[in-house]
């Protein structure tokens, strides 16, 4: 493909005149496509792939002169997990609004297995059985309320909003722990000798 | 072969300027993986705002004139006396992670001078409270949502980044009525037999 004529025209040369040595002047392109390919490739990757992806995330509205907050969840649909150290998980049905009863709280892990989806899994029916039954009326939803204590890693919380995508939880917030919560999580860390 | 080799140059072209690479980051931060796969919206109206895995701030701005307003604004706001060829190697560095008290010596530095000291950066200071007076995050959002109301804010955070860096970051914003923002993810598989997976395959179906 990339070569030329330059056999001379076809005059003929002279008896005294030395022919010169032809060289072939075809030029072996397959390098250079190697490595026109291998840019393409290149190229291909890096912007497909450098495109990262985003969380979006609504937090309720929040005015500090709004004084008005009513406690609008019922009970029975919510589901109160709290993020600690190491990646643990803490959980507890209800929000522990009523001090005379404290909370069970159980501990579990982000494991695909026995983690907190399943958790949530059973909760989110549970909460669909009552609706059925005319417990629930159709207007409550399942809440998940996340409070990550100080201790807790980003990575959590984002772990813990992505169960709520994966599981199609439409109510959640994250909210602030309390005292409450966090000597919940002191009291069963001592019960379970976790240091 | 000619014409093989024709495409093959034509596509080498088009990617190569189609490619807009990454701005250098001032540190490494490797984002939790979520399945949410929105794309981040268009880098020119972003404040990004960085966190490393020691908590450290760094915010940063694609669109080269909100920089320039956002610097003059933050100069004459806190009074950091920056001359004119300070505010300009601002505008030509892609993210900051220097307090304002060090901010001036910063932008006087020597180039790699500056790589260093954006690698030892405290990081931008900043506070649950908005009105706190070390809460210069505050000052930097402030700044930027005035030159662009319609700025979005995105959080890059290390999944390893504990959670109050990352609350001052949200109670800052929730201070001046930013509800709505977004974390920026990597991709990961919806897991089997989950009310997502559930939903994304029934949509296949239906195509």
């Amino acid at each position: 493909m990339a070569e030329m004529d330059t056999s001379g025209g076809g005059h003929k040369k002279g008896p005294g005149v030395k022919k010169g040595k032809k060289l072939s002047t075809r030029i072996d392109l397959t390098p250079m496509v190697d490595l026109g390919f291998l840019l393409i490739t290149f190229f291909m990757y890096t912007t497909t792939l450098a495109k990262p992806k985003t969380m979006e995330i609504n937090m309720p509205y929040k005015d500090p002169n709004d004084k008005v907050e009513p406690n609008k969840i019922k009970e029975s649909v919510a589901l109160t997990v709290l993020l600690s150290k190491n990646h643990r998980v803490y959980y507890y049905e209800g929000m522990a609004s009523d001090p005379t009863k404290p909370p069970d709280l159980k501990a579990t892990t982000f494991a695909a297995k026995n983690g907190i989806r399943d958790e949530i899994i059973a909760k989110k029916k549970m909460v669909d059985d009552m609706k059925r039954a005319g417990t629930l009326t159709a207007k409550d939803e399942m809440t998940v309320l996340i409070k990550p204590d100080t201790t807790s890693s980003y990575g959590d919380m984002v772990n813990m909003l992505d169960e709520m995508n994966i599981n199609d939880i439409k109510v959640y917030a994250i909210i602030d722990i309390t005292d409450v919560d966090q000597n919940f999580i002191k009291e069963t860390e001592v019960a379970n000798g976790v240091k | 072969m000619t014409a093989m080799c024709d495409v093959a140059f034509l596509l080498l072209t088009f990617f190569m300027l189609a490619t807009k690479f990454k701005p250098p980051e001032p540190v490494v931060v490797s984002t939790p993986k979520s399945i949410s796969d929105i794309t981040v919206p268009h880098g020119d109206i972003v404040l990004l705002l960085t966190v490393d895995a020691k908590g450290r701030i760094y915010v940063a701005m694609d669109d080269r004139p909100t920089r320039q307003s956002v610097i003059e604004m933050v100069n004459s706001d806190k009074d950091l006396k920056l001359t004119k060829e300070e505010m300009n190697t601002f505008v030509a560095d892609a993210s900051e992670g220097i307090p304002f008290s060090a901010l001036k010596a910063y932008l006087d530095a020597t180039p790699d001078q500056q790589k260093v000291d954006e690698v030892n950066a405290p990081g931008i200071p900043a506070d649950t409270a908005v009105l706190a007076p070390n809460n210069e995050l505050a000052e930097w959002i402030k700044a930027a949502r005035t030159t662009n109301g319609k700025i979005r804010i995105c959080i890059k955070a290390d999944g390893a980044a504990s959670y109050p860096s990352v609350q001052k970051i949200i109670k800052t914003l929730e201070g001046y009525k930013i509800f709505k923002f977004n974390l920026i993810t990597d991709l990961k598989g919806i897991p089997v037999g989950t009310a997502a997976y559930d939903d994304a395959h029934k949509s296949d179906a239906k195509k």
